[in-house]
């Protein structure tokens, strides 16, 4: 990508969970390291997501889920992506994510895991690192 | 350099440390004083500004008595998986001495999906225990005598219903309304404030609330019918000054939303009860918790006429904050609970629930549940700290604290008022702003190491313990919708189309709906299928996706 260009990010937050005090935040510090960042809001449907990145291309796109259905949500949402052919997207989730199912979000294609008490500039970091294009 | 000169070097060192020091502020960005002395609380007039506990303005108490009559509830807040596995884990609770119950429901309920939509997809029995219809909660409570038992209900947009389905089953154990104890949570104000589990506007929800205030009132009259919530402002990221002002402001919404209806405040304010945060800053959470008692009955008495002293009362309940919580090290959780459940009870709250120490982690184990009991156990019951009434009460910095709550408060409500009541405030995103600004504003402190969370961002462990952690079986999801489904063929579908009917119909008018509901709640409608028949009506509600 050129220099010029700022990162993207899509902060979205899946299914019926409200605890959107991280997601909120996350963005925010997103914005004040210089990343245009687009947050949907509540209750998105993984089709209303997929529908989302079709219309605003983002780099990245940060999940925000506390509620424990990322193991039910996270396979639709990536199902989407590739119906739609986006492939060229980084997708990492944020909120109480078990240990255990670290490696099934993974095979899945999810890429980061950012729990309780993470610095935004770790977020930052890891989204500048492994965007894809 | 000879000895003594280094240690004058030392000295002058350190007399610079303490000039240059940071200032020390709370959480809702006070500056504490190094000392509080005489001349701090020198306007301080006891019968006017503190009064005996129990009589006006409550700044010492809500009752003259407190806990050396009665301690305070300890109800833990549970629920998960089905009916079934949420009433063995009350039953468990109960066990151990708790004497008070607490449901949490799961998403889908909250927002009115039926398990089976697609809506609730990973989200069953998740957060909470999944109710569909008066079947299930026939089942939560099955073996638990609810004339003895008080039952609070953190449940807002669909409360009405929950309501109507604990009358029902009550009325089926043969307990009458008129015996029935406990709450629902039923403020929607702060769910469009923090906690988001909105369904309908503004508007149609607050007349769904005055319902079951003006039902309560005649048929369950010992029902709390709304718990005026600041917790879920400050897990959302508001300060101890913001929790207290924005969850009175809600207050005193609801006050007046019932005496639009007509109804005497001293018929319905005693019904009203609140539900606080009690967060890290303990002298800071004491002294909110006095404040708000002390705003509530001043305001009650002079701005709406309040006779009755119980109407000026104002009692709480109080959770931990759960957001304090940390996943790195779990176990210092039960110190921070400790300390916070301590601050509620200096506070004098009438109820607490005292977080598990793997919330950060998960739903609570049975072990981390039962630690968290034991922690209020220890405290009532052995640190003398219950003995007498408001221990702090003419403490220089306490009682200079809660007057410096009340008047932060106050230039709120005047900002409030300024952009119209509550209400539009919430239209203007107002609220929301404020809270998005502070939480903001406190992670950067956090990052700077200005607050310092031990394990977090000082003394980090170097390896990582994960405890056991509970996780929900997906089993439940496909054994609740099973039994939704034969629930829904062994009912009587056309009474329920009827009662249903009947429900969309009265909403298009004016009448009460609480009759209503209870009707289609008798005949097994689910909680979606009498949200979606009010939504026809109503309409749903939006946010600003504002950050």
């Amino acid at each position: 990508m050129s220099n010029n260009r700022k990162i993207k990010v899509l902060v979205t937050k899946p299914g019926l969970d409200g605890h959107d005090r991280g997601a909120k935040v996350v963005a925010r510090g997103l914005r004040d390291a210089g990343m245009e960042v687009i947050y949907t809001g509540l209750h998105q449907t993984p089709k209303d997501i997929a529908n989302t990145i079709i219309q605003e291309d983002p780099d990245a796109v940060l999940l925000s889920i506390l509620s424990g259905a990322h193991n039910a949500l996270c396979p639709k949402i990536m199902e989407q992506l590739k119906e739609h052919n986006i492939d060229d997207v980084l997708v990492a989730v944020g909120g109480i994510i078990p240990e255990e199912d670290k490696d099934y979000l993974r095979e899945l294609g999810l890429q980061g895991f950012y729990g309780p008490g993470t610095e935004i500039k770790t977020i930052v970091n890891f989204v500048k690192e492994n965007i894809k294009r | 350099m000879t000895e003594s000169k280094s240690l004058k070097k030392e000295k002058s060192k350190e007399k610079e440390t303490e000039k240059t020091k940071r200032t020390f502020r709370n959480l809702s960005d006070i500056e504490i004083k190094r000392l509080y002395k005489p001349k701090d609380i020198e306007d301080l007039d006891y019968e006017k500004d503190l009064g005996e506990p129990g009589k006006f303005p409550f700044t010492r108490g809500p009752y003259n008595t407190m806990y050396r009559e009665r301690l305070w509830t300890m109800r833990q807040f549970a629920g998960f998986g089905t009916a079934a596995q949420t009433n063995e884990r009350f039953k468990y609770l109960i066990d151990h001495g708790q004497t008070g119950l607490s449901v949490a429901f799961h998403l889908p309920t909250i927002y009115g999906w039926e398990s089976s939509s697609e809506r609730a997809l990973g989200e069953v029995g998740k957060e909470g225990v999944a109710i569909d219809t008066l079947a299930d909660m026939e089942t939560l409570f099955e073996g638990i005598d609810l004339s003895k038992i008080s039952t609070s209900m953190t449940i807002n947009a669909p409360a009405s219903i929950l309501l109507a389905m604990y009358i029902v089953v009550a009325e089926k154990q043969g307990v009458s309304s008129e015996q029935l104890r406990g709450t629902i949570q039923n403020d929607i104000l702060k769910e469009y404030i923090a906690q988001k589990s909105w369904i309908f506007p503004p508007e149609p929800s607050m007349r769904l609330i005055v319902d079951t205030i003006e039902y309560c009132t005649e048929h369950v009259p010992q029902w709390y019918t709304i718990s005026i919530s600041g917790y879920h402002i400050r897990e959302a990221g508001s300060t101890a000054v913001q929790e207290l002002a924005f969850t009175l402001a809600d207050g005193f919404a609801y006050v007046e939303a019932g005496m639009e209806r007509g109804l005497d405040v001293d018929n319905f304010a005693h019904r009203l009860s609140f539900f606080f945060n009690s967060h890290n800053n303990f002298f800071e959470e004491i002294a909110k918790f006095r404040a708000a008692r002390r705003i509530w009955s001043k305001r009650m008495k002079n701005e709406y006429g309040a006779k009755k002293p119980e109407s000026m009362r104002l009692r709480f309940h109080t959770q931990t904050a759960g957001v304090s919580l940390t996943a790195q090290e779990p176990e210092n959780n039960i110190v921070r609970v400790a300390y916070q459940g301590l601050a509620a009870v200096l506070g004098g709250t009438q109820s607490l629930h005292t977080n598990s120490y793997d919330e950060a982690l998960c739903l609570p184990t049975e072990k981390a549940v039962r630690i968290a009991l034991r922690t209020q156990q220890i405290m009532a019951y052995e640190s003398g700290v219950a003995d007498t009434v408001d221990p702090l009460a003419g403490s220089y910095y306490v009682e200079s604290l809660t007057d410096k709550m009340e008047e932060e408060a106050n230039k709120y409500f005047d900002k409030i008022d300024e952009l119209g009541g509550v209400i539009p405030a919430i239209k203007k995103n107002f609220f929301q702003k404020e809270i998005a600004n502070a939480s903001y504003k406190y992670q950067k402190e956090l990052e700077r190491k200005e607050r310092i969370m031990v394990g977090v961002n000082k003394y980090k462990p170097k390896t990582k313990t994960q405890p056991d952690i509970l996780k929900i079986d997906d089993e439940v999801a496909v054994e609740q919708i099973e039994s939704l489904k034969q629930v829904k063929e062994n009912r009587d579908n056309e009474a329920v189309e009827s009662r249903l009917s009947e429900l969309k119909k009265a909403a298009q008018g004016d009448d009460n709906l609480m009759p209503y509901i209870l009707a289609a709640v008798r005949e097994y409608a689910s909680v979606g299928e009498i949200i979606g028949t009010l939504k026809e009506i109503f309409g749903t509600y939006r946010e600003d996706s504002i950050f």
